[in-house]
Order: C-alpha cells, then structure tokens, then sequence
C-alpha cells in the first residue's frame, strides 16, 4: 500500500517530521477515538462482541479487564465462562491489569442491572466500545469499492447479523420500543428517540442478511417513515437493499457496521431505556444497541430536540465528547521578520498598521511581530516550513502595503462584489481559484482541461526554452525579465494533462505552481512558468474531488473518492500522511491559516480536523445534514465556517470543538465559503445562483460559552440567521462556485453562466 | 406523503419482459420467469448503485443536470467499462416502440451515407470559454446593468418595504421562536431582546442609484406617451408600466411624475390629463412585478384628489369627471385591498376621511359623489355599515335639489349623479342582504325619499342576479376575442327624457356584450374580470356603471330567449355582426344583445313594446345598436375605463 511505503520512505530532509508508523489504518482509528483507547484500555461490551474478538494484545487486555472487574464482583460463574472461552489461564489476569482502574463491565446484560452505580456504568459506556472499531473496521486505505478486496472484510463485518431472533418479531419489538419512547416524559423522548434511526438501520440490515426478504420490506415500509427527514438519502439507498448478495460492497452498509453509530444521552435518560429492556427482556434490541450502537453518557439535563438535532445527521452518529477533547493550536503563527531593507513607504506603511487597527485580529498577529507568541499558536517550527525566498519576501512587502490599503468592513460597510462569469463554459466548469493577490485565476474544467487567466493588464508568458536561455547574459539586471518569451505573451493559458474532468484546483501561495486534481486519480503540480505539467502525484487511484496547497506552500492536501486525505509535499512523490477515518468522499479539503491543520469535508456529513504532526484525528463535528462542500477558517485561526448541499453554513469555534451558528438562508448546495481579510464578513456562494455576506462578527461574538456548554458541548444556538444576513445578491443565472477576498477586501465571485 | 414517496422508490423494479427483451437480443432464447424475476432485481439494484454514484458526480461538476458522462463515471467508479456512443448532452437517443403487447427502448442507427456528411458545410465552431467581469454589487447595492438580473422581485420589494416596520414593532411572530425549552429559555429570551435593540439602531441606508442612459430614456419617452395625445402610444406605454418587470428602479420617479401631475392638473381642472395619470397608477398596480407600498405616500393623495375633488374639469355639467372619480374610487379601493395592513391602516384611514367629508353638511356634490363612490367600491360591508344608515338623509337632501326651486344646473346634475350611484351600490346589497318581499312603503319606511326606487332596483337585482345564475349553467358560446366589454344598454323611452330618474326604473335594459381590440382606449385594464356596463339613456345625460362579473358571465350563451320562470325579466339575446363604422372605426365589432322584458304591466312597458314591437327583430336590434354607437364615443373619450 502507498500509505505504508510512504512513511516508510520519508527522506531524511523531512526528519522533523515523525515518521510515520507502517500501520497507518489502525493509527488513525486510535486517533478517532480519542485519548481513551492508548491510556486505558477499556473492556468489551458484551458476549456477542466478545466472541468476535481476535487474539491480539489489546484484546487479551481487554479480556482481562473483564474478568477482574467480574471477580472483584464476585461472579466466579461467568468468569470460569469466559476464561474458558477466551482459552485463558488463571494467572494471566492478575499481571498485567493492574492499572486498569476500576473499569469495566459485566459479560451478561444481568449482571450489573442492581450493582449499576453511577461510576461504574459511565465507565462501562464509555470505554465500553473503545476497542471494536478498532478491530472490526477494515483497514480505512483499502479501496471501499473493489470487490474483490472487499470481500473478506465484509464477512467479518457481517458475521455479526448471524445471530438472529425471529424474523416476525422484530415489528413486535420495534413498535414496543417506539411505545415506550412516545410514551415517557418529554425531556427524556427526544433524547430517547435518537435511538430510532440506528436501531432501525441495524434490525433491517439483520433481516436482510438472514434472508428474510418479505419481513424486512414489511419493517422497512411500516417504520422509514417515522426517521428523521436528514436521513431520507440513507433511506434510499438502504431501500434499494435487499438482498444479502446486495450487501457487499455496498459502502453505505460497511460504513453502518465498521463504524458504531454514536449517541449522546443524559445518564437519567439511559437509566429509562435500560431499565425498560430490561423489563421487557428485549434482548434482540439490547444486542443491538450493545454491539452496534455507542452511547456517550453524560451528566445534567437532558437535551432538548433543538439541540440534537442541531448535532445530528451524520452518518455515524455524533462525534464522542472525548473525540473534540484534544488541544488543538489555532493560533496563528509569528510572522517572519522581514530582512529587507524597507525604504520609507513601507516604513510608514509598517507605522499605520501597527497603531490605529489593533483591533483587527490580523493584524494583530502582523503588529506585534517579534513580540510575544499566541499562546493558543503551535511551535513556530512545530512543522517545518519552506524558508522564505527573496521573491516572497518581495511579495510580503507587497501584502503589507495592500493591506493598509484595506476597507474596514462591517455591517454598514458592505464590500463591493465583482463577479467574473465563465462565458460559453457549457456546463463545463468545475472548478476555480484566484491567486492571493488577485492577479490570476484558474478553472478546472469537465473536459479535462485547466486554464489560466490573468485579470490584470499583465499578460501570461512562458519562460523562453532552453536553447534561447542559453542566450541570456545572466548578468544583466533585468534578467528576470530576460528569460519571458514576448512571443507567447496572452491573456489565457490552457493546461492539457489530465484524462477526466477537474474537481480541483489551488494555486500555490507563490503563484508559480498550480495544483489540479481530477477524476483521473491524480493530482498535478503546473508550472505558471513554463506552463506545463511538473508532477503528477499518484496514490488515490479514485476520483479526487478536492486538493489545496497549504498557506506557506509546499505541502498540499488532496482527498477524494477512496476517503482518504493525502498529504503531499511538492518535491514528494509519495504522499507524506494519509488521513483516515472518513465514512465516505472526502469531498473537500481546507488547511488551517496556520497549517499545522487540516480540515476535511465529508459526504459522511462530518467535517473532521487533522493534526499535520501526528495524522491524528483532533476534531469530529457533526452537525450538517448533507455532503460538506465548503470550507473556511476565519483569517485568525479560531474559527471555522462549513457549507453543505442542505443549503446551511454552520460555524465552529475550532478551540472548543463547539457548533456556534447556523445560518440559514440558502436554497441549494454552498460551494464556497470565504471570510474577508479581517473575517469581520462571511460570504457564501451557492448553487442557487446567489452570493449572501454574513455578519460573522456578531455571529462569534454573541456566542454564550458557560462551563457547562464548554464541557457538554451541548450549545443553545440562537435562531439569528436573519439578523446575521447582511446581503443577498442574485446573479442572473449563474451559480456561484468560488469566493475570493481581495487583499483590499473586494469580493470576487465566480461562476459559469448557465443560459437556459 | 413522504412515507408514501419513500415506499415507491424501494419497490421499483424493471419490468421481467425487459429481462426476456434482452436476453433474447444477446441470443438466450428461453429465460425462466423465475431467473427474470431475480434478473430484474439484481439489475434494479445496480442500476440504482450506479445512479447515486453518478448523482456524486453531478454534484461536483457543479451542476443540476445529470449527464451521460456522469454515468460513464460512476461505472469507471465500479470497474465496468463506461457506455460509449452516448456522450449527447443534449438528448437521450432512445427511441420507443411498442406492438405485439410487447414495449421496447432501442437505440436507433441510422445508415449513414459517408458522402452525405463530407459534403455538407461544416458546422459552427463553439466559441471558446471566456471571463467576463462584472459588478454583483458596489458596497452592497446591486447596480442595475445587463449583467445582473432584474432587481428586487416583488417579494423582497415587500420584505424590504415591511422589514423595518417589523423591527420597530416588536413582533408578535417573533416571540415564540427563541423560546427554547429547558434551562436556556431565560438567557435566550434576554438576547433575542438585546437582538431586537440592536436591529432598532442600525437602520439600513437606502441609497437610489442614478438611473442609467437607457433607463432615463425609457423615463422620458414612458412619461410623454402617457400624457401625450397619441392614443396608441399612450396604450403602448400603459402595457409596458403594466408588465415590464424592470421598472423597480424607476418607480420613485413614476410616483413622483403622478402626484406633481395631479397636483398641477387639478389647479388647472385639466380632466383628460387627470386621467391619463389615473391611469398611469393603474399600470403600475397591475404590474406584477412592482410593490408599490413604499410610494402609496404619494400616490393615495393624488387618487384620493381625482375621487373627491371639488372640481376636476372645465365645464363640470358638461364634461363626464364622473367617471374619473369612480376610476379613482376603484384604484383606491385597490390599494386599499392590497397594500392595507395592521401598521399603516390606509382603508380606516381613508374610510374616515370620506366619511367625514361625506357628512360634512357644506360639502360640494361633486365631492359628495366621490366620497360615496370612494366608501361604496370598498365593499358591501363599508355600504352595509356606513352608507345604508344614512341613505335616508341622503334622501332628503337629494329631494331637495330636484324637487325644490332650482338653484343650479349643476348641483341638480350633482343630486342626479349622486342619486343613481347610491341606488346602484346600494341595491346590490340590498338584494343580497334584506330579506324579501320588496314592498315600496316598507321601503320609504326604512330608507325615505329613496326607498321606492330603490326598492325597484333591488327588484331589478334580484332578477339579474336569477338570470344570471341560469345562464352560468348553460355556457355553450367561448367568445374567442381577448377582451370583452359588457354593455347594457338602457334606453331611454319618449316620456322620461325630462327627469331621467323614473326611465331608469322603467326602461327595460339590453345587455350588450361587446369585445374590443386590446388596448383600446376604453379598455386599459386588464383582461381580468372587469367588464364595464354603459347605461345610456336616449336622454343627453348618460351614467356609466362597471360592475365586477365573473369570466363565465360574459360567456354566457347566446339564445334566443331565457325561459323567464319566476323572473321578472324576459331577457332576449341576439347575435349581430356588424360592418365598419360606428364606435370601433374600421374594426369588425360583434356584438351580443340581451334584451330584458320586464312582465310586470306597467305604462312604460305598453310604450316600449310599441316603440319596439317584437324585441326579437332585427329592427329592434338595430334601434338598440345605434343608440350605443352613438352614445358611446363622447364616452370613450371622456371616460378612463
């Protein structure tokens, strides 16, 4: 596999850089489930669980878990059960789990019913179900799609439906359930019903499994209805299912089995539920929501519907609490100091800037260089970043004088739009981005083909060939002028390489690379100098539907059909961290201001947050309720903006790992996402041919983080969307798809004019 | 229903003959039901798997319409070599046939001759992709060039215009969302106040672009054909404020244009220009595109002006400003039913204003007749309340200007005015509201001097109203010309030239249907369901009425005649076509005559039936059409409808 040579293969120059373990797959799943599993390693769930489980230290540590916690309970019985089931031997126990504090949990559902304490049971939810996915998912990089790789994953996957009750019966204990939550008190219902949709899923798929077609039609028609209307997609492909043959490599279904679907329930909540199955002896459902199911207990109120549903909607459930829980630094780095002898303009420029916009909190990061860090900021070399060239500094300079030029924008002071239409693109434009400086802009396009532009008077020339720059006297101090060829001077460049349409397209920071990515399953590196192909970078064998060079340049961020995000390095052939965990397409993908980060989006409807360092997972945030399109971080590092095809833009405080808005306004999928050089503004475009600017200012601002919010992550989040809305400007018939804010803070908006 | 949706989308499946239809294309020839059965699902089931995957692709090509490359994709995804030869964005080249009970897609191949293709001219060649920049908005007010769509739709024109009174009134509506439940319902309660203060002090500045080159010209030449003396232009313009969706820039000067007009036009009692103004608001009302609520400041007090106006034109016992008045009332009682809300209260508002003036004892006739005209067109719960108590007041005052010593013409034009718009408005809700019978004295009892004619009108009502209800069930004639006018006709007979009153009363009435050209002069209103009903007497004096029918009125059949049942009238209907000449100049003019015999004996009837002897010949007929052509052009030209 690519990910395994890859780390293996890092170069020596890239020695700050951990090397990465040859098990990338089971890395990340560590990461995805938090601290928990490395400090402690938990117990299993239950029997059923138990018995799929494999020989492996973790396990075995697992088992011992298990059967101290059992004698410690004075359960000889069941602990000469499972000893002889798991062929240990008696002193195998005592030596190695000590220092498992206190956890675990009984191997039978009875056992603990009366000795449930609180502590006991919190622990026994939590760290219940750390280990499955651990074991049962299949190794994330594998290519979900081909079947023939697939199969044997699948088996172990749906070895678990095996065990069946009778078929007729599961509308019994459905309904039963259902009767239940509709019936107990209306602070527990709403948190009870989340149960529904996972329960649902998991009794269909076991029928269809055991072959009990007619029933699980019967069951799928009398209760899809009562599902949440955000799972109507899932719905449908699961409808689609019913065969057992069916359920191989079918994605959607792996994706439901390899990954457990995650709730969170207040303990009084649980202790209803538990206590009802319990009566009813319902064990069919209480397997299921012990295997299958992983419920985050917490302490406090119950949730209110608003507030789950605000949270839900992703295909695995929420994120764990423990999952957000991981110090994230989104603070920006220290600018570098700038060597170059500045002449008195940008002396004064430097003056201006410093003083009278403290309150910006870019500038800030700009202002007070050389003085004390961001706290909240990674270690300036926390990663290694390319060394600033003359030409960047040059640029800097260039960055720092625009920039006092800037318009302070706010409510009352909306920025000026200019909107580049895509004229006879036929339906054929896929994708675009502006250079930083606003200078150049690219578009990927459905035939293959990416082009480049130039908005300025300055026209794209191509760097003379090598026979001719033998010529030049090297010298000279217009040598840089020298090497352009005046012949091939024109206002448009067309970049011919790929074999399938171009999903994405980044330039690099400093407008001497270009990056596409493409259904073809590879990535290319354009030289704007000579304006051809370089590299390209293969590893994703799978359409790649979205790449990004990081703001310093030199690495980049690719992810794509196979749910992996790539981390590339330009001089790297192989990729230098592979980010898995995604359910489904990776279908973007954002580097942090800082880019120590990555933030991907998927069509799982969760975004998560990549640490460049480790390839850990830090973040999981759920919320949106269709596949993510649009991503942005607010120019100071903390924040977080997300667009999906539900039309919502949601936004996130990166610190906290907390949803802290929601704007509604939208009508069709948001496909880019941009705050303006302050991130005093939002813009959105979106498929519904509109561009709206958002206060997002006031959206952080009236953010209310009580500890309790902070530490439940349970958010009231205010319906303000209307009073957020600073402006919606309809384009005559042209969808948006990229947002750019000039360094002075005009708005560029792009799209292909769509006549009909 | 979404349950239901769901349920469809899980059980469709191929039909099995599509399984035998292929296998016997690739030479199976006979394919178990049973194999067919597990075929069809099998291949539904992948079909569907391919379809969403190809949904992906749509999704990140950033488009709407799902593609052949998109499915050529999506089987790449699953290792299946894509379809070749369907790459048409265009079209999907199946062709359907069915016979034999059998239904077949196929894809048709023509033969193509090689020759045929080498010697027709080459196609076109696509223009290349190119970048076109433009401004979406400067400093977030979208300009009003080619490049952006037409601005403001009626909607966010309305959001706009009712917003900030929204955010100065704390809403009602608003109230209940940031309750949430639970522990947070208190806090969340407290911000959406500070919300609410914060949108209070930040009102959102309204800047008005200049308008652009074309737009003035457009303005300028709008604004003459209006008031110009070119009849067709005028009706050219009118269409085009009607209709043109763009004019939301421009209204500000429209509003402004009329109201300095109106102001100017009534100082100098200039009535054709009143009302080509009047007009003009009706154009902009009937725009579906406009959303005149922010301009209704300076358009009221104009309309408001032409209803109840002292004076509006020259020689007021001559000149018809009868008609602008009630063209006035019913733009009023328009903008009453459209733009009236909780907040800006124009219909009490304007309802206490005519009243008052209404029961002011100087008040002038002719502003008398506005105010009532004004009150009436509001509807027949504003007659029922405000204008029915005081009919017998009303009354008294008429009896004394056409009974007493004569004081002036014109007030005694003024009391007759006045008289017949009371009866007519009146006697329709009468009808509908008093029970029967329709006894006279009861009637002078209940409403004074005005009572018994009005009692007769009610009669005449009811019986229209009966009439009515017999043709709707009997349509049989589509009349195909765009806008019909409903004209009736009541002839004046010998006796009543001298007070028009009882002739009204007596005069049987001819119903004319008649359909006009679009955009004629008489016909600015829309096609909707206006039909204007002239009553011309013989005498000089004339009344217009309009009243409001439904569409199924006017196409209401032609026959010879109406049984009469329990009706008093015996209406009698004639087709006639006319030659050139008349009312419409050279234009064909058909026209529909309802004839209405009353069968109570009474002298005028015996005297009508001798004047025109068997209402169903063509003489009649005739006698009716003459009157009308030659009443109606002074009409024409004097009245807005």
């Amino acid at each position: 596999m690519a990910a395994v040579q890859g780390g293996q293969i890092d170069p020596e120059g890239e020695k700050d850089i951990k090397t990465e373990p040859s098990n990338d797959g089971s890395g990340n799943n560590n990461a995805n489930d938090g601290g928990v599993l490395s400090s402690s390693p938990g117990a299993t769930s239950s029997s059923g669980t138990t018995k799929t489980l494999t020989a492996g230290a973790e396990d075995q540590q697992t088992l011992l878990a298990v059967l101290q916690f059992l004698k410690r309970n004075k359960l000889s019985e069941s602990v000469d059960i499972l000893r002889r089931e798991a062929g240990l031997s008696d002193d195998a126990d005592d030596s190695k789990v000590s220092d498992t504090a206190g956890s675990g949990l009984g191997s039978t559902v009875n056992v603990d019913a009366e000795g449930g304490d609180a502590n006991s049971l919190l622990n026994r939810v939590t760290i219940a179900t750390a280990a499955p996915p651990a074991t049962a998912a299949p190794a994330p990089t594998k290519v979900p799609a081909s079947g023939g790789e697939d199969q044997p994953d699948v088996n172990v996957v749906l070895s678990a439906y095996s065990q069946q009750g009778d078929p007729p019966l599961y509308q019994v204990y459905y309904s039963g359930l259902k009767k239940f939550i509709e019936s107990v008190l209306d602070c527990h219902r709403a948190e009870l019903s989340q149960v529904f949709y996972p329960l649902f899923v998991h009794m269909y798929l076991e029928l269809v499994y055991n072959n009990h077609e007619m029933e699980a039609k019967a069951f799928f028609e009398k209760f899809s209805g009562d599902q949440e209307c955000y799972y109507e997609e899932d719905l449908r492909i699961l409808s689609s299912l019913t065969k057992k043959e069916h359920m191989k490599g079918n994605e959607t279904l792996l994706d439901f089995r390899t990954s457990k679907f995650v709730l969170r329930i207040s303990r009084d909540s649980y202790q209803l539920l538990k206590r009802h199955l319990q009566e009813r002896q319902n064990n069919q459902i209480w397997n299921i929501i012990q295997e299958h199911l992983y419920i985050d207990i917490f302490d406090g109120m119950p949730r209110s519907k608003g507030q789950i549903d605000a949270m839900s909607g992703s295909l695995a459930g929420e994120g764990k609490r423990d999952a957000n829980k991981a110090k994230v630094f989104y603070g920006l780095l220290k600018e570098p100091e700038i060597e170059v002898p500045l002449d008195d303009e940008d002396e004064e420029a430097e003056n201006e800037e410093g003083k009278p916009k403290k309150k910006k909190p870019k500038k800030d990061s700009m202002g007070n260089k050389s003085k004390k860090q961001d706290p909240n900021a990674p270690q300036q070399n926390r990663i290694p970043l390319p060394e600033l060239k003359d030409s960047d500094k040059l640029d800097k300079i260039m960055n720092m004088k625009e920039a006092t030029k800037k318009i302070r924008l706010g409510p009352d002071n909306l920025p000026s739009i200019c909107f580049y239409s895509f004229l006879n693109a036929y339906q054929g434009l896929t994708a675009v981005d502006f250079t930083d400086d606003s200078s150049l802009i690219a578009g990927g396009f459905a035939d293959s083909t990416v082009r480049v532009w130039s908005v300025t008077p300055k026209k794209l020339r191509r760097v003379k060939s090598a026979a001719d720059l033998s010529l030049i006297d090297k010298e000279s101090d217009d040598v840089l002028e020298r090497i352009m060829d005046e012949k091939t001077a024109s206002e448009s460049k067309i970049l011919y390489g790929h074999s399938g349409p171009v999903y994405g397209i980044s330039f690099s920071p400093d407008r001497n690379y270009l990056l596409s990515s493409s259904e073809d399953g590879t990535v290319r590196l354009w030289s704007l100098q000579t304006y051809t192909c370089l590299v390209g970078y293969k590893g994703h064998n799978y359409p790649v539907w979205d790449t990004q060079f990081s703001p310093y340049g030199y690495y980049f961020i690719s992810g794509g059909h196979d749910r992996v995000a790539r981390l590339w390095a330009t001089d790297h052939y192989q990729p230098l961290r592979m980010f898995a965990g995604h359910l489904a397409d990776i279908t973007c993908t954002r580097f942090h201001p800082n880019s120590n980060y990555v933030a991907t989006g998927s069509a799982d409807r969760t975004i998560r947050l990549w640490d460049v360092l480790t390839g850990n997972c830090v973040r999981i945030l759920t919320g949106h309720k269709g596949p993510i399109h649009a991503l942005a971080f607010s120019p100071n590092g903390k924040f977080m903006a997300s667009g999906a095809t539900d039309g919502r833009v949601l936004l996130w405080d990166i610190g906290h790992g907390l949803m802290i808005g929601d704007l509604k306004g939208h009508t069709d999928t948001i496909y880019s996402l941009k705050f303006s050089r302050d991130g005093e503004i939002l813009a959105s475009a979106s498929m519904d041919n509109t561009v709206k600017l958002w206060d997002s200012m006031k959206a952080f601002d009236e953010l209310e983080t009580d500890d309790f919010t902070m530490a439940t992550g349970h958010i009231h989040l205010p319906e303000n969307s209307k009073e957020l809305l600073l402006g919606t400007y309809l384009t005559k018939s042209t969808p948006v798809i990229h947002l750019h804010f000039t360094r002075r803070n005009l708005l560029l908006a792009a799209g292909a004019y769509n006549p009909c | 229903m979404a349950e239901e949706r769901r349920q469809k989308q899980c059980s469709v499946v191929l039909p099995t003959e599509s399984m035998k239809a292929m296998a016997e294309s690739i030479g199976v020839g006979q394919l178990q039901e049973e194999s067919c059965v597990a075929l069809s699902e099998e291949v539904s089931y992948r079909i569907k798997e391919i379809a969403q995957d190809a949904l992906k692709f749509m999704h990140h090509g950033k488009r709407r319409k799902l593609t052949t490359s998109d499915i050529d994709h999506a089987l790449k995804l699953k290792n299946v070599e894509p379809l070749y030869g369907f790459q048409s964005q265009e079209f999907i080249p199946f062709r359907f046939a069915s016979g034999g009970g059998r239904e077949l897609h196929f894809y048709e191949e023509k033969e193509v001759d090689l020759t045929d293709i080498i010697n027709t001219p080459l196609p076109r060649v696509p223009l290349d992709v190119s970048l076109k920049a433009h401004w979406l908005s400067i400093e977030g007010v979208q300009p009003s060039i080619p490049e952006n769509p037409p601005p403001a739709p009626k909607e966010q024109q309305k959001a706009e215009s009712t917003e900030p009174l929204k955010a100065v009134k704390p809403g009602q509506e608003e109230e209940g969302a940031p309750q949430a439940k639970g522990q947070g319902a208190t806090s969340a309660e407290s911000k959406g106040q500070t919300c609410k203060d914060k949108g209070l002090v930040r009102m959102k500045p309204r800047s008005t672009h200049e308008l652009s080159v074309e737009q003035q010209l457009y303005y300028k030449e709008i604004t003459e054909a209006c008031v110009g003396s070119c009849e067709a232009k005028r009706a050219e313009a009118l269409q085009s404020i009607a209709t043109d969706p763009g004019l939301y820039q421009m209204l500000p000067r429209f509003s402004t244009f009329i109201s300095e007009g109106v102001r100017v036009n009534v100082v100098q009692n200039n009535l054709a220009l009143l009302i080509y103004l009047m007009r003009m608001v009706k154009a902009l009302m009937d725009n579906p595109t406009l959303y005149l609520e922010k301009y209704l400041h300076e358009l009221i007090p104009a309309v408001v002006t032409c209803i109840v106006s002292k004076q509006l034109c020259l020689r007021p016992d001559v000149d018809n400003h009868w008609a602008l008045r009630d063209f006035a009332a019913r733009l009023m009682a328009q903008s009453c039913k459209t733009f009236s809300t909780t907040t800006n209260n124009i219909q009490s508002r304007i309802t206490k204003t005519f009243t008052k003036s209404w029961l002011d004892e100087k008040t002038q006739w002719t502003t008398r007749y506005g105010c009532i005209a004004g009150l009436s067109e509001l509807g027949p719960d504003v007659i029922k309340t405000l204008i029915l108590p005081r009919l017998s007041v009303e009354g008294v005052r008429i009896k004394a200007v056409s009974e007493g010593p004569v004081v002036s013409n014109i007030d005694k034009i003024g009391a007759d005015h006045v008289q017949s718009l009371l009866l007519k408005h009146c006697a329709s809700v009468i009808a509908k509201t008093r029970p029967l019978p329709d006894n006279m004295d009861q009637y002078r009892a209940d409403y004074g001097y005005l009572g018994p004619m009005l009692c007769s009108h009610v009669v005449k009502a009811r019986a229209q109203a009966a009439l009515q209800a017999q043709q709707v069930n009997r349509t049989t004639l589509t009349i195909t010309q765009p806008r019909p006018t409903l004209t009736v006709t009541q002839s004046g007979l010998g006796g009543s030239v001298g007070s028009r009153t009882p002739s009204i009363i007596k005069v049987p009435s001819s119903l004319t249907l008649m359909s006009t050209r679009p955009g004629t002069p008489t016909q600015p209103s829309p096609p909707a369901t206006k039909y204007i009903v002239m009553a011309t007497s013989a005498g000089a004096a004339s009344t217009q009425q309009v009243i409001t029918l439904s569409t199924s009125q006017s196409a209401s059949p032609i026959t010879s005649t109406v049984p009469s049942g329990a009706s008093t009238l015996q209406p009698l209907v004639k087709l006639e076509s006319q030659g050139p000449g008349g009312l419409g100049g050279s234009r064909p003019l058909q026209k529909y005559i309802v004839v209405s015999l009353p069968t109570s004996a009474s002298s005028s009837l015996e005297n009508k039936s001798s004047m025109l002897p068997p209402s169903t010949s063509p003489i009649s007929v005739e006698a009716g059409m003459k009157m009308d052509r030659s009443e109606s052009p002074g009409a024409s030209t004097q009245s807005p409808h």
